[in-house]
């Protein structure tokens, strides 16, 4: 037969150069009072599932649990509308890293790729240069920082570094970033890398402000931004024509009371034909197999008396480079007596020049 | 503080091994030479014996490419004329046309399985005509057919995408860079059997015996491109996601183009992978319509029906519907066992994995007749063409890891450099010399190797789990540590220096007081 191979006529594939979706969405704080930053960033998981992107393409990052937490009054749930009208944690709901594995570190080695080789591929981000990566980040921030689980903390600087590894990698095609935090407008304003778009829910000295509390629960569900982003992406569905102008006219500042910000001095493409489905969903390209080839041998009969080897999950893991782990190196510390050799240096160069006499009183 | 100051000075700074940043440097000015050997040899009658005699023996064409200004591509081509045929090298035959030789009139070249094209000289240059004409004739169509069988400007830039982001300039070329998978040391195959109704129908598919049969001879030949590892599975009730309508004029049920896009997504959540490896995956999966939605078919932009009934994803996979319906009649008792016809499915499939692996090429220019490829489904100069664009993109991925990681290490001077990292950069190095020197004499199968070495060692020195800065401390955190340990020690130092300098003033005055 021919190698007459016609190509279907690639409208779908210049409008923008992915080919596949990721989300990284991290929720960066603990304790009960913070039930909001988990809601708002379930809230994001559920609208990134329903238009698409599968689990297997989603990194969660939930710093404390929720849903079974025991002051919870409705276990395993977790509400975004008061009166408990959605239930945001659902019962597909898959928890990448949890509890105290949500760090600085662990987020900036998924976001760079420098995990340890016994990392399973559930925790990875395994984007490559035709991905668009979804970022989203909520918790307590302050001006030029982000805290996580209420001990340590990322810069902006950190961040705009980890991006411009990324590119460097080539780990992403385009890139948004949405943060919802205090003074989130600081978190983007060192970012030098190319193609990447930012979102944020308040400007350097405002306060990004929650929204109602549920007196059942007893705590705040959501916050602001996030409560409005979730009503606007519910009138999303796959075949959605709305952009990215739309997304920024989100929780203006009547409704979010602090104002919302965006960046997009970095983004190559005009943001009016940056479609919301291109980050929040995963429209995927197709085109129709024209050709075929035409086999015609017969079927070998394979050896049906081959043993049937049977793996077990953790034979496929490194398990013994986990075990072998040769003990980290620990970093060299001066010897104890170093400062108190200092100090008697300087005592000594004290009592020389002001005379011989008060050293009789100290021995 | 002779002492005190070079031991602070050492334990606070932080470990670095030596890494060949002069050697890098020279590497990311990557000028790569890429030659190919050809043999020309002319049929009996096409060249009289006096011409023969003058015919050059080696003939060497240069064609220099820019690719976004700062990188060069010598193409050259090492055209050798003789009378033998040696193995492993294109041969290129040109015959005059003796009228039945070429069934298909208007077809002026015919590209073999192996490594031969068949190049047929127009009638006007059989009489009377000297040697260099008739070489001048030839060299463009020569020209032609290797860019065709080996490597052509649009392919390398392809390949080098990496680094240069082209704009859209020829859309089969974007279209087909964005469509197959990146150079990868590993790929993971999946067949997937979807079968959403087995209350009526009991699938049977033999899948290892054709995957022996028709998928491993293809992925042996590969093997020096990658490795590849194939599981299959059967999913039991998954759907599509999307309603095929039904069309009264053809008594089935359609699916039209543009909502296949929508069909993936569910089904993908539901495919499993391999938790251990990292590698990209290709799922193929095969879809037997339920009895209510039988039959299935495919409909394109023009409405018309897809004889192979099936599409694929760009970096994804493929889906095949495959519509039972027509095995059994009416009054069949559920449910009905079917035996799956796999030589069908895996044309379709191995079609798809050759699109998706980067073997199939675009669209031949017109006169050229393309032999179907063999039992193994790769023709020789098509693993060329692979390797050949594999070997630049290794060569040129692992040349940006490099650059950009001496990059990184040189400007954020607090990261640890450990002794292994520099191990592999080193041998990333020498990897990518090795390669550059490869492809400049043609050796393909080594330049391959030692491109994915060099890839390998880099990508391993990049992603080093040890690499990670954390160390970002702002000038007023680093105050802020070190003057609480050191103000209250440089407090009294100060006095007692001004101390001695006041003494020794006042000493020199007495001393010159006593004097006068």
């Amino acid at each position: 037969s021919h190698a007459a191979i016609k190509i279907q006529p690639m409208r779908q594939f210049f409008s923008s150069g992915h080919t596949n979706n990721w989300a990284v969405l991290v929720c960066t704080s603990r304790f009960w009072f913070n039930y909001r930053h988990v809601a708002n960033t379930l809230s994001v998981y559920r609208s990134v599932k329903r238009l698409g992107i599968p689990d297997s393409h989603i990194v969660l990052m939930l710093a404390d649990d929720m849903a079974c937490n025991h002051r919870n009054p409705k276990p395993a749930t977790v509400f975004s509308h008061k009166n408990m009208e959605l239930n945001v944690y659902g019962d597909d709901v898959e928890v990448d890293y949890r509890g105290y594995e949500v760090t600085v570190e662990n987020f900036l080695r998924v976001l760079t790729g420098r995990l340890p080789p016994s990392t399973p591929r559930s925790k990875r981000l395994l984007s490559d240069d035709r991905s668009n990566i979804l970022i989203y980040l909520t918790g307590h921030g302050g001006n030029g920082f982000l805290k996580f689980q209420d001990s340590e903390e990322i810069s902006n600087v950190e961040l705009a570094d980890a991006f411009e590894q990324m590119w460097q990698k080539r780990r992403y095609n385009e890139l948004l970033f949405i943060i919802d935090t205090c003074q989130g407008a600081s978190m983007y304003e060192r970012f030098y890398s190319p193609n990447l778009m930012a979102l944020a829910s308040s400007q350097v000295g405002e306060d990004s402000l929650s929204h109602q509390p549920d007196l059942a629960i007893g705590v705040h569900l959501m916050d602001r931004y996030t409560f409005y982003l979730l009503e606007f992406l519910e009138d999303i569905h796959p075949s959605s024509k709305a952009n990215m102008n739309d997304l920024f006219k989100v929780c203006p500042k009547s409704q979010c009371v602090s104002t919302p910000g965006h960046r997009t001095d970095l983004f190559l493409r005009d943001p009016g034909s940056a479609l919301i489905t291109d980050f929040f969903g995963s429209v995927r390209k197709v085109e129709i197999t024209m050709e075929t080839i035409n086999l015609t041998e017969p079927i070998h009969f394979v050896n049906e008396e081959r043993q049937k080897e049977t793996y077990s999950y953790v034979d496929q893991l490194p398990v013994s480079e986990i075990i072998h782990q040769k003990p980290k190196q620990k970093d060299w510390h001066p010897p104890d007596g170093f400062i108190l050799g200092l100090w008697t240096l300087i005592l000594l160069v004290f009592f020389k020049t002001y005379g011989m006499k008060h050293l009789k009183h100290i021995f | 503080i002779i002492v005190g100051v070079p031991l602070w000075w050492r334990t606070t700074e932080t470990y670095r091994a030596w890494l060949p940043v002069s050697q890098i440097n020279e590497l990311s000015n990557l000028q790569l030479q890429l030659s190919a050997e050809v043999e020309v040899v002319f049929a009996r009658g096409t060249v009289t014996p006096e011409q023969q005699k003058k015919v050059p023996l080696t003939q060497i064409q240069d064609e220099e490419h820019t690719v976004d200004g700062d990188l060069f591509i010598n193409a050259v081509c090492l055209v050798v004329t003789k009378i033998r045929r040696l193995q492993g090298n294109i041969c290129l035959k040109c015959v005059f046309s003796r009228g039945h030789s070429f069934e298909v009139q208007d077809m002026d070249v015919y590209v073999g399985q192996r490594r031969t094209a068949l190049l047929r000289i127009g009638a006007q240059m059989r009489v009377g005509k000297t040697l260099d004409q008739l070489l001048a004739h030839l060299e463009p169509r020569i020209k032609q057919v290797l860019q065709v069988m080996s490597f052509s400007h649009t392919d390398i830039s392809a390949a080098l995408s990496d680094r240069v982001r082209l704009s859209p300039g020829n859309k089969e070329s974007i279209a087909d860079s964005m469509r197959t998978f990146k150079s990868s040391p590993g790929y993971e195959i999946t067949f997937s059997l979807l079968n959403p109704d087995p209350k009526s129908h009991r699938l049977h598919w033999d899948i290892e015996g054709a995957v022996q049969t028709y998928i491993q001879p293809l992925l042996t030949k590969l093997a020096s491109v990658a490795n590849f590892s194939i599981d299959s599975q059967t999913l039991y009730y998954a759907m599509l996601g999307v309603n095929p309508r039904f069309d009264s004029s053809l008594s089935a049920y359609t699916l039209h183009s543009d909502s296949l896009a929508h069909v993936i997504n569910p089904v993908e959540a539901r495919l499993g992978s391999n938790a251990a490896s990292s590698n990209p995956v290709l799922n193929f999966l095969l879809y037997v319509p339920d009895a209510h939605h039988s039959p299935l078919y495919i409909h394109d932009r023009k409405k018309q029906e897809v004889p192979s009934n099936a599409f694929h994803s760009p970096r994804w996979g493929g889906i095949m519907v495959y519509n039972v319906n027509g095995f059994y009649g009416p009054e069949a008792v559920f449910p009905v066992d079917v035996n799956i016809n796999m030589a069908k499915v895996m044309g379709v499939f191995l079609a798809q994995l050759r699109l998706l692996l980067g073997v199939q090429s675009s669209t031949a220019p017109s006169g050229f007749l393309v032999a179907p490829c063999g039992s193994n489904g790769l023709a020789d100069w098509e693993l060329d063409r692979l390797m050949w664009s594999r070997s630049v993109e290794n060569v040129a991925t692992a040349t940006t890891t490099i650059t950009s990681l001496a990059q990184l290490l040189e400007q954020i001077g607090n990261i640890v450099i450990n002794d292994n990292i520099a191990e592999q950069v080193s041998s990333a190095v020498t990897s990518l010399q090795l390669a550059v020197a490869e492809l400049e004499t043609g050796n393909l199968r080594f330049a391959l190797q030692y491109s994915k070495e060099a890839i390998l060692a880099s990508e391993r020195a990049f992603f080093d789990p040890s690499l990670l800065h954390l160390l970002y401390f702002p000038d007023d955190q680093k105050f802020a540590i070190y003057i609480p340990l050191f103000l209250p020690m440089c407090v009294p130092i100060l006095l007692s220096l001004l101390k001695i300098v006041s003494d020794a003033r006042q000493k020199r005055r007495e001393k010159q007081a006593k004097k006068d």
